[in-house]
């Protein structure tokens, strides 16, 4: 008897008066798109798969219709959106596969766990594509420093991130930490693996073949996660939180690492069809998926599937969240092969189902009773798609009137502002401080690859046996994308690709983690909507594709929504480690210049964080146009081996990328800054496009015939030397200060190295109340 | 000269001792943890990781498997071995080398650049340290709290047992007693250390003193190998 043919049954929860499509997560409306699809009302285990399959977190249905407007293909892609991960081919038979991904609302209910297995997953899907995860990268972002919630999710996020990456071997080698009190019931934890493959080795998550067999191996199946895509990423925070525990799965780094060796050796080997992991929604959204990519069908044997407890019910098996699982697709003739490689890792392993023709999954049950069969495209790529609705909010749409001058200036009592004061106190934020607390607890040198961690700067590794170097990094805006969501995506991409540019390294492509709001919500939708738009513009302008990503929505509590966070991670190929460029000052007499320059506007920089910021007062905007021409420029400068040093202007502003230089390269710096119009806006305005970089005297006429061939403003700052940070202010705007204080001290920035270094240091452990 | 570096589930370290031996000079290859032949190897390597996970204690679980039993035979037929990080919690667990190694006094799992002073040069294991010179190495460990009791501890510094200390700004990083880094054996074959020398053998990665290290055991396993 077919499911078709049985007649239906009450499900349980109707019975208690909420329908069952309800309770699992379902609108009434999405119930009658099901029997549109099936040609007749789904059961309960049907209910159950769609569920969990028509998810935000695995359908993509709201974001699905924007995304298709990122460019997705770009030279060397060899994988891109659609896969596990994106690949793009760096040469000599090599390909680098990367990606981002959230697991924002696990980590806010099980800190620990939730960061954990986030860094499990993407780790997985890395070697899924047959790549060996070599780095990790964290993106956390949290509500206030000082509240014990915030303090007991840090500690329980980096624990979790370092328990997992520690464990398997993997070197976690750099990230970003910031605080906005927007993520104070929602934190940010988003993870970026990357993985090196023979471009030979590169596995499709597809069942090709009818007759192949469909084996599970890795830990047995059990009770957790269960309803973890659609109960706890796809809602929004209410008041039954703890409730939501049970959903939050369980991670083992150990089996985690089995599972890698024995992924690895089964693929080098060329024993399998295909491979997916197993995350959100379980074997069904790995045998849907896999199916459809092929175009073929899968049927499963329940009870082939080993389980961890006794008396699970179908659909638990269905959709458990079990971590550390993989599904392999295996021609009949490698399956004694495929069982050696598992046996010998230890890992239980099982033929629970064959992939067939007919475009169904299916799932029988004892004495092979259909319990269920669904069109694998119906669970899939012809998942329910919705074309949302995006509204700005109110104050945003009020146009400035024509004509209306823009105020050069930013509005601020700076004048008898002590620049000094100010950058001791900027280095001491949290937010730009060291995060040598957090970095400290990840094993970043295992794996003998890294040359340069996390400590600052984007993250080196190279490649052995090549003279090739990955050069890595992840940035976000928030604080722009707080004020104009278009302009923190923009700002988030031109920021990742310079951090990766400086090195000397050419981006291989954006992978990018959508932080968002509940996209029922017009104005989340259009924060979501201009973030998308903003990526698209931003990667044309710089010829680089959106290789894969993910996108996180419903980031909202009882207390609001978080703010737009648009997370970009970019990897770079530097052909030659010999020519990398660091981001420190090396030698005295270098001379210390800026290529770029500041544009007015303070709004959504951490200075007005501290000093304040008149409410109209917007971001520095960002012509693409400059920022592609001074990316250009320093490949450059780089490729002709002209700087010693380079630096981007980020949190802070240019007085803090200075700082950064000295402190990291232990020496001073004796300079001069030109401020036109305000001294804040010189100093510690965050306008984009602007890199810090030092010369050898004997260099300085080259990179300035260099710079001024591509248009890009150039000026000279001074000399590195001495134990102190120096900068003198000259220029219309600097004589404000001095003169109402009758004093020179405050137009001028004159600080020991000591006491910038220990604002640096001890910023995030007193912040978090871990000092001392 | 051949060096045999032990595979177990969890090791990740081993990828990193074999390269690290190969520049050493060394003919380096895994053994697998289930396979009690030690093929031929002149000395024997337990790189770091997590052996079989570690959940019960570091180490624990290790000392039991199949190779270990090899590598006890190797060591007391006077053969070199060298435990790095987890490989010296399962040569302490074993009872291979004196001492225990307990959760970091933190209680947290650090990773830094850590600077080790070398108490002798006449060991298998420092014969090519130039004198004077201190060794640039990462540590990166959450059980490496170096204990034993107070009267050995005499005894072990007696009979020039400590082998490595952390000294310097960067300082002990674990809370290990009298700042000790790494230990040798009785019969001064055996060497444990929490530190990674093979983490350390290239100037481009930071460092290239565990090199120095490493060169020793290759040289010391040579000459013992053309002696015998």
């Amino acid at each position: 008897m077919t499911v078709a043919e049985r007649p239906p049954r009450p499900a349980v929860a109707e019975v208690m008066h909420t329908p069952l499509h309800r309770a699992l997560g379902l609108t009434d409306h999405e119930l009658g798109v099901i029997g549109g699809r099936l040609g007749r009302a789904p059961n309960d285990l049907e209910l159950a798969m769609f569920s969990v399959m028509w998810s935000e977190h695995c359908s993509y249905k709201s974001s699905r219709p924007l995304l298709r407007t990122l460019p997705t293909s770009g030279p060397g892609l060899v994988a891109g959106v659609g896969e596990n991960a994106g690949v793009v081919s760096i040469g000599d038979g090599l390909a680098v596969a990367f990606k981002l991904e959230s697991h924002n609302h696990p980590s806010a209910v099980e800190p620990f766990q939730g960061a954990a297995t986030g860094v499990g997953g993407i780790l997985r899907d890395i070697f899924t594509m047959g790549a060996r995860p070599i780095a990790v990268l964290d993106a956390l972002k949290f509500g206030d420093p000082s509240s014990a919630r915030t303090r007991r999710l840090v500690s329980g996020v980096v624990r979790g991130v370092g328990g997992y990456g520690n464990c398997v071997g993997v070197p976690t080698v750099g990230g970003e930490l910031a605080f906005h009190p927007s993520y104070e019931e929602n934190p940010l934890v988003n993870v970026m693996a990357v993985g090196l493959l023979e471009e030979r080795d590169l596995t499709r998550a597809a069942a090709p073949g009818p007759g192949n067999l469909v084996v599970l191996y890795g830990s047995a199946t059990g009770r957790d996660g269960i309803g973890g895509a659609s109960v706890l990423a796809s809602a929004t925070f209410g008041d039954a939180d703890p409730q939501k525990r049970p959903t939050v799965q369980v991670g083992d780094p150990f089996a985690g690492k089995l599972l890698i060796e024995a992924s690895l050796e089964l693929i080098e080997r060329g024993l399998l069809e295909g491979l997916q992991d197993l995350g959100a929604a379980g074997i069904t959204c790995a045998v849907s998926e896999t199916a459809d990519r092929a175009g073929t069908g899968i049927r499963l044997e329940l009870d082939a599937v080993p389980r961890r407890e006794t008396g699970m019910a179908a659909f638990e098996v269905m959709i458990s969240e079990s971590q550390e699982r993989m599904l392999a697709i295996v021609r009949p003739d490698r399956i004694d092969a495929v069982v050696e490689v598992c046996r010998r890792w230890g890992l239980p392993v099982a033929v629970i189902g064959r992939v067939t023709d007919d475009g169904d999954v299916t799932v029988a049950g004892a004495d092979g009773v259909e319990l269920a069969r669904v069109p694998a495209s119906a669970l899939t790529s012809d998942a329910i798609v919705y074309e949302r609705e995006g509204r700005p909010p109110a104050r945003s749409r009020r146009a400035p009137a024509p004509g209306a001058p823009e105020l050069a200036h930013d509005g601020l009592p700076e004048r008898g502002m002590d620049p000094g004061a100010v950058l001791v106190s900027l280095l001491g934020d949290p937010n730009l401080a060291s995060r040598a607390w957090v970095t400290g607890r990840y094993d970043e040198t295992v794996g003998s690859d890294t040359v340069c961690g996390g400590a600052h700067g984007a993250a080196v590794v190279r490649i052995k046996g090549t003279a090739k170097a990955l050069v890595m990094a992840t940035d976000s805006n928030p604080r722009v994308g707080a004020l104009d969501p278009y302009l923190g995506a923009v700002s988030a991409v031109a920021e990742c690709t310079r951090n990766v540019v400086i090195t000397g390294a050419r981006p291989l492509g954006v992978t990018d983690c959508l932080n968002f709001g509940d996209p029922e919500r017009a104005e989340a939708f259009w924060q979501l909507t201009e973030a998308v738009r903003g990526i698209a513009d931003a990667c044309r302008a710089l010829g680089l594709a959106v290789t894969g990503g993910n996108v996180s929505l419903y980031n909202e509590s009882a207390y609001g929504a978080i703010v737009p966070t648009t997370q970009i991670g970019v990897v770079g190929l530097l052909d030659d480690i010999g020519r990398l460029v660091h981001p420190v000052f090396r030698a005295g007499s270098d001379v210390v210049a800026l290529l770029g320059e500041s544009t007015p506007g303070l709004g959504g920089s951490i200075y007005a964080d501290h000093a304040g910021a008149v409410p109209d007062d917007r971001p520095p905007g960002i012509d693409l146009a400059r920022e592609s021409a001074l990316q250009a420029l320093l490949l450059d400068a780089t490729r002709s081996g002209l700087l010693r040093s380079a630096q981007d202007v980020g949190g802070g502003g240019l007085c803090v990328a200075l700082a950064e230089c000295c402190l990291w390269g232990g020496i001073g710096a004796d300079l001069q800054v030109t401020v036109g119009t305000a001294p804040a806006v010189e100093l510690f305005g965050e306008s984009p496009s602007r890199v810090v970089v030092s010369v050898a005297p004997t260099a300085w006429d080259a990179l300035r015939s260099l710079a001024a061939g591509s248009g890009i403003p150039l000026r000279r700052l001074g000399l590195i030397g001495g134990d102190r940070l120096r900068i003198r202010l000259v220029g219309e705007g600097a004589t404000g200060a001095a003169e109402e204080r009758g004093a020179g001290v405050a137009d001028e920035v004159d600080m020991p190295l000591d006491v910038l270094r220990r604002a640096w240091e001890s910023g995030l452990p007193r912040a978090i109340g871990e000092a001392g | 000269m051949k060096v045999g570096v032990v595979v177990f589930p969890g090791s990740n370290c081993d990828r990193d001792a074999i390269h690290a031996a190969r520049l050493a000079g060394a003919q380096a290859e895994p053994l697998w943890h289930e396979d009690p032949d030690l093929h031929g190897a002149d000395a024997v390597i337990l790189p770091g990781g997590f052996a079989y996970g570690d959940y019960l204690r570091a180490g624990a679980l290790a000392r039991f498997s199949p190779i270990m039993g090899s590598v006890r035979e190797h060591a007391e037929r006077g053969g070199l071995v060298l435990g790095i990080c987890n490989g010296f919690q399962v040569l302490a667990e074993a009872g291979l080398v004196p001492g225990a190694l307990l959760r970091n006094a933190s209680l947290r799992f650090e990773h830094r650049w850590v600077r080790l002073t070398v108490t002798r040069r006449d060991t298998a294991f420092t014969s090519a340290i130039p004198p004077d010179v201190t060794l640039l190495m990462p540590v990166a460990h959450g059980e490496g709290c170096y204990t034993s009791p107070d009267d050995k501890l005499d005894a072990l510094e007696a009979r020039g047992g400590v082998l490595f200390r952390y000294v310097g700004p960067e300082g002990n990083p674990n809370g290990s007693a009298r700042d000790v880094a790494g230990v040798l054996s009785e019969r001064e074959n055996v060497c444990g250390l929490m530190p990674h020398p093979e983490r350390a053998s290239e100037r481009l990665l930071g460092s290239d003193d565990g090199l120095l290290l490493l060169r020793s055991l290759v040289t010391s396993a040579g000459q013992r190998l053309a002696a015998a």
